[in-house]
């Protein structure tokens, strides 16, 4: 139960920074759904609830934990990004390429593949504000495309593999290593998502992020700067899914331009079971945490009990439904 | 029409629609305690009261939409149930909202028949659109209104989207229309045309409740009118026989002995100074000066400019020309950035869209212009030092609020305003500019908001109002702007201005002789 309890002292916050009281019944139903399936699974299967597995599901949720905060920051202000599985692949392959096929220093290559991730958000940001394109899931929908292709052409359309045989080893430690039985992995989530807690509430960016969401005109005669706003959660989101792709790349030892196909799908699915509204001005990081972690407890339970992956894809959608009947059941009720 | 007497008579037949000791209660709230009302055939029926008074839970059953808890409806004297919409819709109760049902990209026949669509054969669904087409056109025509009906609804104005409505409300054989502050998007001539219509239709035998804020409107249209206040039924009056105070007296519960509790008080510096400035399209080059410790009205009819010309001095629309200083100082008017650090606060003529963001709390919304004061040395904001603040504001323009964590959205239009005006006081604003400061505020709270407005200038604010009421505009201003096609076309002091003079040079009187 570490990780919950983790999310929860650090959300203790927000609540008291006056979110609205809506949303801490989202997030009191989301986390009641977990600890229910938690008890369930830990009651069907003996091998759940062991510090293995655990470590387990922490790795595989770490890629989704990424994105979904891009995604996140996107959907409060009301818009998405679709990009960010073809970044996760594009700044992957930029990462083995530089380090493995290049021999360019293992930290340069890192930095200039988070750059990448960043840049392809940059470039969603400006088409949004600069071109004036309509809304971010066309922008976005594009630089998907583009960023896809890319990555393959640069790789040839195969795997780049071996960081370790190519002397590029420590690349390895942020995706692969541990600290005792803890993955690195899931530490730096850890402490990305208390970052975002505290740059979603406790600065100005933030508030900015919740009020172009919430009501773009009314953002701008408050004198908030509506397009350096955007370009900046855009970026922010691009960046994540290189800081995805880092992960990922350490946990596969190599960079494929395939990576992270339809991972957008999952991270809209985590933001939208955390309760964030579609319609933005509102979601919170720690309801994203809980939807990331049900995704990832939900596949992690499905495979131990030895459902075949077809069904876990239907079970995943089924969640999804109900996440958001519950939460618009809890709206019509407050009407 | 016309009916005596009839009060003694009680006669279904006269009324079309009678509702008698109509209850309604919510989860802790009483909406409607034992409310009477009637409605005559070809009569138009203002129904009265401050916000939150009923008006809208009345229209609700009404159309269906709720159900009563106690009470009776009768209709033409039979006595009938409003079980859903459908029936409403059944019986001829039309309800034209503030906000049209309509779709833009369709025409104005395709809005009106949407959902009853006429067949030249019903099981191959081929609709009819020689029908359609064809009556639409003979209701605009008995209307007199010089629409096509092809005209697609996205190439109307707000107040031929109106009359669409209407058509569409007779095509489904209307016969009783109730019209929700159907005036407060409208024109002075504009407005001069519903009533026309609303005169053809009472003409046809059709029914009107007519509901608004505006008691010039409820004289001029309106036949009788019935009193709400709190959810209980006050009275209901002939309007021929009545005074205005007499009616607010009624709707407030209290005499008000002064709708505009102005104060005068001493004109100090010079605030903002305005030269030259030209919004493209819109204005000629305007000049003009605002002074602390005044009310400086802006008056002129809708089009003529003065909402863009104050939005264009707080840097909301671009691009304009010219300059703009604020105490002495020249200031870039590039975005409204620049005018709230120059001091300059804006109250938007649409609060919902375009002053709050309905989903954030009142804190949030507070300091949304004042994040940067609240940053601290870490980049941080000083989330305590923003609690006190917005609290002692809060408490000093007393919004009422369970507290500072409450969504704005749940809030009156009132309390919303003072939340937009505290907003500005957090960000230290000295120059107010107010854009319709009481538009869809009831009577009480408009006080308050006049009262706040004393303060302000007392304190060494400049405030600049825009407003469409004239009797707000001299009530409450110590100097009046009065624009014209873009220019200001006549200053006036408080002791010169009067309803006559403003009005005509609002309307260009002088240049056309």
């Amino acid at each position: 139960m570490d990780k919950i309890e983790t999310t929860d002292s650090l959300q203790q916050k927000p609540r008291v920074l006056g979110m609205p009281p809506g949303s801490f019944v989202t997030r009191f139903g989301a986390i009641f759904g977990l600890v229910i399936l938690m008890l369930i699974l830990s009651i069907a299967s003996p091998v759940f609830f062991t510090a293995d597995n655990l470590a387990n599901i922490s790795r595989q949720a770490t890629v989704n934990a990424f994105l979904a905060i891009g995604l996140l920051l996107a959907i409060i202000t009301a818009g998405i990004d679709l990009s960010v599985g073809s970044i996760l692949a594009l700044s992957m392959s930029a990462l083995a390429l530089m380090a493995i096929k290049w021999n360019v220093n293992p930290i340069l290559s890192v930095l200039i593949s988070l750059g990448v991730g960043a840049s392809v958000g940059l470039v969603n940001g400006l088409l949004l504000t600069k071109l004036h394109l309509p809304h971010p899931f066309i922008a976005t929908l594009g630089t998907m495309n583009i960023a896809r292709g890319i990555a393959l052409i640069i790789t040839g359309a195969s795997p780049i593999s071996g960081f370790d045989r190519a002397g590029a080893g420590d690349v390895l430690f942020l995706g692969a290593g541990s600290i005792g039985p803890i993955p690195v992995a899931f530490i730096i989530v850890v402490l990305v998502y208390l970052l975002f807690n505290v740059i979603l509430n406790n600065t100005s960016f933030g508030r900015h992020v919740y009020a172009v969401g919430g009501n773009i005109s009314a953002a701008r005669l408050s004198g908030i700067s509506v397009d350096r706003t955007l370009i900046f959660v855009y970026s922010i989101s691009g960046l994540m899914a290189g800081l995805a792709a880092l992960m990922l790349a350490g946990r596969t030892n190599s960079g494929y331009p395939n990576a992270g196909t339809g991972a957008e799908l999952d991270a809209i699915a985590a933001v939208i079971i955390g309760g964030a509204s579609f319609s933005g001005g509102s979601g919170t990081i720690w309801g994203t945490a809980i939807g990331v972690i049900l995704i990832a407890v939900l596949r992690n339970g499905l495979v131990l009990l030895q459902v075949p992956v077809e069904w876990q894809t239907v079970a995943i959608g089924v969640v999804i439904v109900v996440a958001v009947y519950v939460d618009v059941i809890r709206l019509r009720s407050r009407k | 029409m016309a009916v005596t007497n009839d009060d003694q008579i009680n006669a279904g037949e006269n009324y079309l629609l009678k509702l008698q000791g109509i209850s309604k209660t919510f989860p802790g709230v009483r909406a409607l305690k034992n409310v009477h009302l009637e409605v005559r055939k070809g009569e138009v029926l203002a129904l009265l009261g401050e916000n939150g008074a009923g008006k809208s839970t009345l229209m609700k059953i009404l159309s269906g939409a709720y159900q009563r808890d106690a009470g009776e409806i009768f209709w033409e004297g039979r006595r009938i149930e409003i079980d859903n919409p459908k029936a409403a819709q059944d019986l001829g109760i039309s309800i034209i909202y503030q906000e049209y049902n309509l779709v833009p990209q369709f025409t104005i026949a395709e809005n009106v028949w949407m959902g009853r669509e006429k067949f030249i054969n019903t099981s191959l669904g081929l609709i009819n659109w020689q029908e359609m087409y064809d009556s639409t056109q003979k209701l605009l025509d008995e209307l007199h209104l010089d629409l096509d009906p092809h005209t697609p609804i996205s190439g109307l104005g707000v107040a031929q989207q109106q009359m669409v409505e209407i058509i569409k409300a007779l095509s489904q054989d209307a016969r009783l229309l109730i019209m929700d502050e159907p005036t407060s998007a409208l024109t002075e001539t504009e407005i001069n045309h519903l009533y026309d219509t609303i005169r053809s239709l009472k003409s046809r035998g059709v029914s009107i409740i007519f509901i608004s804020h505006h008691l010039d409107e409820i004289f001029e249209i309106c036949d009788r009118g019935t009193i709400l206040r709190d959810g209980e039924f006050i009275k209901t009056i002939d309007l021929k026989l009545s005074q205005r105070d007499e009616i607010i007296q009624l709707m407030v519960g209290r005499s008000i002995d002064q709708q505009y509790p102005k104060i005068v008080s001493q004109r100090g510096e010079e605030a903002l100074k305005v030269e030259n400035l030209r919004v493209p399209g819109t204005t000629q080059d305007v000049n003009f000066t605002a002074y602390t410790g005044e009310v400086l009205g802006i008056a002129g009819l809708v089009g003529s400019g003065r909402t863009e010309l104050v939005r264009a001095v707080f840097g909301a629309d671009k691009p304009v020309h010219g300059k703009v200083f604020v105490f002495g100082n020249e200031i870039q008017i590039k975005s409204p950035r620049t005018a709230i650090r120059a001091g300059i606060g804006f109250l938007p003529e649409d609060r919902k869209q375009q002053g709050l963001v309905l989903l954030l709390s009142v804190l949030q919304n507070v300091s949304l212009a004042s994040l940067f004061k609240l940053r601290g040395k870490s980049g941080l904001l000083r989330l305590r030092a923003e609690k006190e603040q917005v609290e002692n504001i809060v408490s000093r323009l007393r919004i009422a609020t369970p507290g500072v964590n409450q969504l704005v959205q749940f809030l009156s239009g009132g309390n919303q305003q003072k939340v937009v005006l505290a907003k500005w006081l957090a960000s230290q604003s000295r120059i107010l500019i107010f854009d319709e400061p009481t538009r869809g505020i009831d009577v009480g709270a408009k006080v308050e908001v006049y009262n706040l407005m004393n303060q302000l200038v007392e304190s060494g604010a400049a405030v600049i109002m825009v407003s469409s009421e004239m009797p707000e505009l001299l009530g409450m201003s110590d100097r009046i702007l009065v624009m014209h096609a873009g220019a200001i076309a006549a200053e006036m002091t408080r002791s010169e201005a009067t309803q006559e003079k403003v009005l005509a040079a609002a309307m260009g009187a002088d240049k056309n002789g």
